[in-house]
């Protein structure tokens, strides 16, 4: 293979981005199919605060808008939010630990393949017009009750991408575990590595709940069992105590490399070492290890009884002390800094107070004498919208922003981020700090419609407004990213002057084999270090350079995952369909070939030789 | 990685298993895997316990009644003896006595074949007794506990039958090495899930 830059036809190029297994690819295609659903997602949502911008609204039908409300909220958690945090986790984590690749290549593709297909079964249901509507939390006795195979396209769609998600943590586990350049030691990890490692711990105890759970969901609507209808000995309880096992964790799986991001961002634009990188590092590990504690939060209202609600409400108060840790942290990173507004500081600084703000009502509702007056209102559509666009989608755009040259070796154009920005930011909150007092004004969450003198009128379209000033935002994103992308002007190492941590000492973007010598460590932000010391390069190699090992590419991880997706078909329309059975048969045993196939082959990679790495040099001009 | 250098039991690293990088990322992941698989089986553990002799109104199966323990007994032998074969298989990897260690293998996937067979007695014997998947509560969570270990053991079953095979003509390199021994793991955490559903579901089920 080489690596000379080559005019390639369309096939070739296509065929090329269905087999990679070069991280940094992945995290692009990671990043490009979250972002479509995010558009998708979003889509449903201004659908929605269309419908109740005013009262007794007819735009959908009731059936319809309970569709939208369950997609929108599975789309955004599942196949938005996660699949683009992966993005920036693929394409940055093994350049801020130094490695060439993640610790498995081909499965990294694989996850990617899952989560897409799974993604597309999802969203299918919209053609077959059977879509889930039982909620994203799906709740047993509903989702059981719930006619058509709505809910059969949730529990097979999530669990064939839920599958993607489990090889995902794994894998970043394993990588940064084995794969740290020397000198790289735990405590010298940038904090972006810190929180992916600790979400992909979550991912790996948090996920296997869901499996088994989607699991009875599908045995109980498809197979005759019971395990959540009473009248045969079943609980319906057991599905939340599942669903919350899984989802509470969850949240924190998308927070976390989100507080990663600002980290990395506060730092680099406040051109300071975050402030007590120590002890966010353990605020990280603890709230890790919380999140998995408070599930039954979300229950209060069950009648666990009192001992258990206290016992839940204590430890769920008990979250917000590393998280405040953590916001101090922050506002020390900057104070004394020579800070530097750019888009993706202001993204960081606008999510501070955001984010503050998710975290005060989330206390709120830890006291569970005072859930019982909020549960099912719109003040916990408030909460967390707060939490997760104020937190998770700020964190994702300003990633997008800051990542955007190592991803595509161009800018985005600060004056359009910035637009972006205030359209986004003021809509956010012009959408959501409104439904707090909707909720306290006895506004129920996941309703139709509304009837006229209640009150609600004004607030709902205040609301609605502020939504549709978000899509502004993102509409003018998408422009910045297509104007950019045309006129490309290719950028530096590092296009903010500003970079610290391994990443921006390469080029943007990387060449495939990332490091044509792997980097010495020599401290918290070693580059900075380097720079400081006078190093233009900001790097120290640790060995001389010497051939490379890479993994060669596949085809078989799409092969996999499609066999996974027509299994998905046959399994549901088993009953009612002749074609059912085996088309359900026929999907496995495609996997399962495939699998054989992957199995019995001996793919051990192939080697970049040192003379192709020194031409690479030399074609560079002469980076030592 | 050369797949076709050879190696001498002297020559052969003391743990092949993680001699490489590639191979060291492959044993880390597969502890990892475990410790999901652990978490997921803890979740079938939980919904058994409460659905336990739980069924609609008038229902006649509880777990005194259902389980016979000299079965279960012999199983548990089975899996157990095969556990201790796949150790005698490890200890001939580490040795680099390919032929020995295929041998072990093999027993080991005998003896976890008889499980499975007795297992698939156990559920058929179940079923004509009336106690269906779709009986009740107790039958879908008995079912599906001690089904997805079944289904570990015969999808074991397979992997090491392919490995033996695949490998039968050229031998122990440190590509496969990793291969054998994370099939030794998985072994031996089926292994333990089944002590567990022996304790839980059939000894707390007669005696509890």
């Amino acid at each position: 293979m080489s690596s000379v830059a080559q005019k390639k036809g369309f096939g070739a190029t296509l065929w090329d981005w269905l087999t990679t297994v070069d991280h940094k690819k992945i995290g692009i295609l990671y990043f490009l199919g979250g972002g479509f659903f995010f558009v998708v997602g979003g889509i449903e949502a201004m659908l929605i605060r269309w419908q109740l911008h005013k009262p007794n609204n007819d735009f959908v039908s009731a059936g319809l808008f309970n569709d939208l409300i369950t997609m929108h909220g599975t789309t955004m958690i599942f196949l938005a939010a996660m699949p683009i945090l992966f993005g920036f986790m693929n394409a940055i984590v093994p350049l801020q630990i130094g490695a060439r690749d993640v610790a498995f290549p081909f499965i990294n593709s694989l996850g990617f393949w899952m989560f897409f297909f799974g993604g597309l079964f999802l969203n299918l249901s919209w053609f077959f017009q059977q879509v889930p509507d039982a909620g994203w939390t799906s709740y047993a006795s509903l989702s059981i009750a719930s006619e058509g195979h709505g809910v059969d396209f949730y529990a097979i769609g999530l669990q064939i991408a839920g599958g993607g998600t489990l090889m995902a943590g794994i894998n970043f586990l394993v990588t940064i575990i084995n794969m740290r350049a020397p000198g790289m030691t735990y405590m010298r990890m940038p904090l972006f590595t810190w929180t992916t490692f600790v979400a992909s711990a979550m991912i790996l105890f948090a996920f296997p709940p869901l499996t088994v759970g989607l699991f009875f969901l599908t045995f109980d609507r498809m197979f005759g069992g019971n395990f959540f209808d009473h009248t045969m000995g079943g609980n319906t309880i057991i599905w939340e105590h599942i669903f919350w096992i899984f989802g509470h964790p969850e949240v924190y799986i998308l927070i976390l490399p989100a507080f990663g991001i600002f980290s990395e961002i506060f730092s680099t634009f406040s051109r300071k070492r975050l402030f007590g990188y120590p002890s966010m590092v353990f605020a990280t590990v603890l709230i890790g290890f919380l999140g998995f504690m408070v599930w039954a939060h979300h229950m209060f209202t069950v009648g666990l009884g009192p001992t258990a609600n206290a016992i839940f409400a204590v430890a769920t108060m008990a979250i917000a002390v590393p998280t405040g840790v953590k916001i101090f942290n922050w506002l020390l990173t900057m104070w004394g800094g020579s800070i530097r507004v750019t888009t993706p500081m202001l993204y960081a600084l606008g999510f501070i107070p955001s984010f503050v703000m998710g975290g005060v009502t989330g206390v709120m509702q830890g006291a569970a004498p005072l859930d019982y007056q909020l549960h099912d209102s719109y003040f916990i559509v408030a909460h967390f919208h707060y939490v997760i666009v104020g937190g998770v989608v700020l964190g994702i755009l300003a990633a997008t922003h800051y990542w955007w040259p190592k991803m595509f070796g161009t800018l985005l154009d600060e004056a359009l981020g910035k637009v972006t920005f205030w359209f986004f930011f003021i809509g956010f909150h012009m959408t959501f700090l409104i439904q707090h007092w909707l909720g306290f004004w006895g506004m129920p969450r996941r309703v139709w419609t509304f009837m006229d003198g209640q009150g609600w009128n004004s607030a709902n379209l205040i609301s609605t407004i502020g939504a549709f000033l978000m899509a502004i935002g993102v509409i003018v994103l998408v422009y910045n990213v297509i104007i950019t992308s045309v006129k490309n002007v290719k950028v530096a190492n590092d296009p903010w002057g500003d970079g610290r941590t391994l990443e921006w000492a390469i080029e943007s973007p990387p060449i495939y084999y990332n490091f044509p010598a792997t980097p010495l460590v020599r401290g918290l932000d070693t580059v900075w270090i380097e720079k400081m010391e006078g190093n233009e390069t900001g790097l120290t190699p640790a060995e001389p350079i010497k051939d490379i090992h890479m993994p060669n590419g596949s085809i078989i991880p799409i092969l996999m995952s499609f066999g996974l997706f027509i299994a998905g078909f046959g399994a549901m329309f088993r009953t009612e369909e002749s074609w059912g059975l085996p088309v359900l048969i026929f999907g496995l045993l495609w996997t399962f070939v495939a699998m054989a196939a992957r199995s019995l082959q001996d793919d051990t990679g192939y080697y970049v030789k040192k003379d192709e790495i020194l031409r690479d040099l030399k074609r560079k001009g002469g980076q030592k | 990685m050369d797949l076709n250098k050879k190696f001498t039991p002297e020559t052969w690293p003391d743990h092949p298993e993680r001699a490489t990088l590639e191979a060291k990322n492959k044993f880390v992941g597969f502890w990892l895997f475990l410790g999901g698989e652990t978490i997921l089986f803890a979740t079938l553990f939980a919904t058994y316990i409460a659905l336990k002799n739980s069924g609609p109104s008038g229902f006649g199966f509880s777990t005194q009644e259902l389980y016979e323990l000299p079965l279960v007994f012999v199983m548990t032998m089975l899996l157990l003896t095969s556990s201790l074969t796949s150790v005698f298989a490890m200890y001939h990897l580490r040795n680099y006595n390919f032929k020995k260690m295929q041998l072990w293998l093999a027993i080991t996937a005998f003896l976890g074949l008889g499980f499975l067979m007795l297992e698939v007695y156990e559920f058929t014997h179940y079923v004509k007794l009336g106690f269906t998947y779709n009986n009740s509560a107790f039958s879908s969570a008995f079912y599906t506990l001690v089904g997805t270990h079944g289904f570990h053991v015969a999808v074991g079953l397979v992997w090491i039958t392919l490995l033996i095979f695949r490998n039968a003509k050229r031998g122990l390199n440190l590509y496969n090495a990793t291969k054998y021994y994370t099939f030794s793991l998985y072994w031996h955490f089926i292994d333990v899930v089944w002590v567990f559903i022996f304790t839980v579901v059939y000894l707390m089920g007669v005696i509890g």
